[in-house]
């Protein structure tokens, strides 16, 4: 059912846990499955992801897919960030069963949802 | 070698040495087709038959009461079509469980686009179907009821006796599904009242592609298989002879082994449970309490996905099954479990472990250090927690 390669991400989760002084967090919720990944990252004042890691309740599909999303928004600029979609986490997994599509989709949601709640608390901020 | 431990006996089982042993002249030597007249033929016949004597004395039946089939889905979608379909002059309703085999739901559903009305018993947070809403579910066309002996999902043994007894009060054709339950527990048709019965042969290691619908003998039902004289017209076609003799051997040592076998999976099952109970925090077995087969425990682990637990443990070379499958995009929780009433969140993080002949002791502490290990690495990940819990971190 898995490729080896989404296994093995599965098996040892890069970027698992809490951002400390995490500036932007993401959850969402799959109203398919239940799935839910949660993403923190924290932005750097030039607008750098620092950091980026995640937490996920899950099916390995959703594990690994929120691994490979935390992984690939490290080091990019939030507009970078906001560009990384579901397509690009399932290449890097080098493919998923169709009926995991939603997993993917489910990570990517992630990203933007913590990306969304940066830019929400720097528009607070500006405000003040 | 890698360690391999296999809990999932109630998917499947191995085929037993002395079942093989009887099955391998049945490819070679005695390879004749048992229409045939000829000697080749009668050696044939001669093994189909003491397979179906068997069958018939390891549930109380008679032996013209047997007919192989291709296995247990086959049975239950004959049973069902074939009981409703012969029975349709005097009503159209059907009463069932929403927790039966999906063999029983799909044919149901079948019969359900063709006009019949099927009542789909609830059942309690036991995994219970009570005999008063059966009785209140009884009407003046109800022509048949289907309830399963052993659910395969929790193990809860149904009160069959009490079911079978009001099938027959009110002249309803009674069937069950004993696919899960056979070899646990003693069936006895006379003394359950049951008319139609499903069994398998690979749950109870035999073969695969083999399993047999008990009919009474009086009891209508419409043939399945057109063409062939075999299984007295009703289900034609070339009886797989290696397959229903070893499926025969397979139910005599079932019968004869069945005390000793519920003593070790009894022993076994409870040392697990109290090891995983006393070691993992924030679990829930489900099931009956004490009304339930010995080889099966379903356990509910909070705060994981279940599917997860399952590969985890299979990097371990531990083979589980979950209730809940990911189909076509969305995650069907289990529906033996949802009918429970049991929580989606905990469904969701469900696992089967069914114990079998082969398992021991030592494979039990392998597996409950290596769950150990494999929920806390899971909760570590979850985002879940519950105050004070321990994926919390």
């Amino acid at each position: 059912m898995y490729n080896s390669k989404v296994l093995e991400i599965f098996k040892n989760p890069k970027n698992v846990g809490i951002v400390k002084g995490a500036n932007g967090v993401g959850k969402v919720e799959s109203s398919v499955c239940g799935d839910i990944i949660k993403v923190y990252i924290k932005v750097s004042e030039d607008g750098i992801i620092e950091e980026a890691k995640f937490k996920a309740f899950g099916c390995p599909a959703s594990i690994a897919a929120a691994s490979v999303a935390a992984e690939l928004i490290i080091g990019k600029t939030l507009e970078e960030a906001n560009m990384e979609t579901s397509a690009r986490i399932v290449e890097v997994l080098g493919g998923l069963p169709e009926e995991k599509a939603y997993c993917p989709a489910l990570a990517e949601e992630a990203i933007k949802a913590a990306l969304e709640d940066y830019y929400k608390k720097k528009e607070k901020e500006l405000k003040q | 070698m890698e360690k391999k431990v296999y809990l999932d006996n109630a998917a499947t089982t191995y085929v037993a040495t002395e079942v093989l042993n009887e099955m391998m002249p049945c490819f070679n030597v005695f390879y004749g087709n048992p229409n045939s007249i000829h000697s080749f033929g009668r050696e044939a016949v001669g093994l189909v038959d003491r397979a179906r004597d068997r069958i018939a004395k390891a549930i109380g039946a008679r032996s013209n009461e047997i007919y192989f089939t291709s296995g247990g889905t086959e049975a239950d979608n004959w049973a069902i079509k074939g009981l409703a379909h012969a029975y349709a002059y005097k009503g159209k309703h059907i009463i069932t469980s929403k927790i039966e085999h999906p063999a029983v739901l799909g044919a149901c559903k079948a019969l359900e686009a063709e006009g019949f009305e099927v009542t789909y018993l609830p059942v309690d947070q036991n995994g219970l179907v009570s005999l008063a809403e059966l009785i209140h579910a009884i009407r003046k066309d109800t022509i048949l009821i289907s309830i399963m002996a052993v659910n395969n999902e929790v193990g809860t043994i149904q009160n069959i006796k009490a079911i079978g007894k009001t099938a027959k009060e009110n002249d309803i054709v009674f069937h069950t599904d004993a696919v899960q339950a056979f070899g646990a527990l003693k069936l006895d048709v006379m003394d359950m009242e049951i008319d139609a019965m499903s069994l398998s042969s690979h749950k109870i290691y035999g073969p695969k592609g083999v399993g047999a619908l008990y009919v009474r003998n009086g009891i209508r039902i419409e043939n399945l298989i057109d063409g062939g004289h075999q299984e007295r017209n009703r289900r034609g076609g070339t009886t797989n002879v290696p397959g229903v003799v070893g499926f025969g051997k397979a139910a005599e040592i079932a019968i004869r082994d069945m005390h000793i076998f519920n003593q070790k999976v009894k022993s076994l099952r409870d040392y697990f449970v109290k090891e995983i109970t006393s070691k993992i925090p924030y679990i829930k077995i489900n099931g009956h309490p004490h009304q339930k087969v010995n080889n099966i425990v379903n356990v509910s682990f909070e705060l994981v996905d279940g599917e997860a637990v399952l590969m985890m443990l299979d990097f371990e070379g531990i083979a589980v099954s979950t209730g809940s499958a990911c189909l076509s995009g969305a995650t069907e929780p289990s529906y033996v479990l949802a009918s429970m009433g049991v929580e989606p969140e905990l469904s969701q993080g469900s696992i089967r472990f069914s114990f079998g002949r082969s398992t021991t002791k030592a494979d039990i502490d392998y597996t409950v250090e290596k769950l150990v290990e494999v929920i806390e690495k899971l909760r570590k990940i979850s985002p879940q927690t519950k105050a004070g819990r321990k994926g919390d971190k």
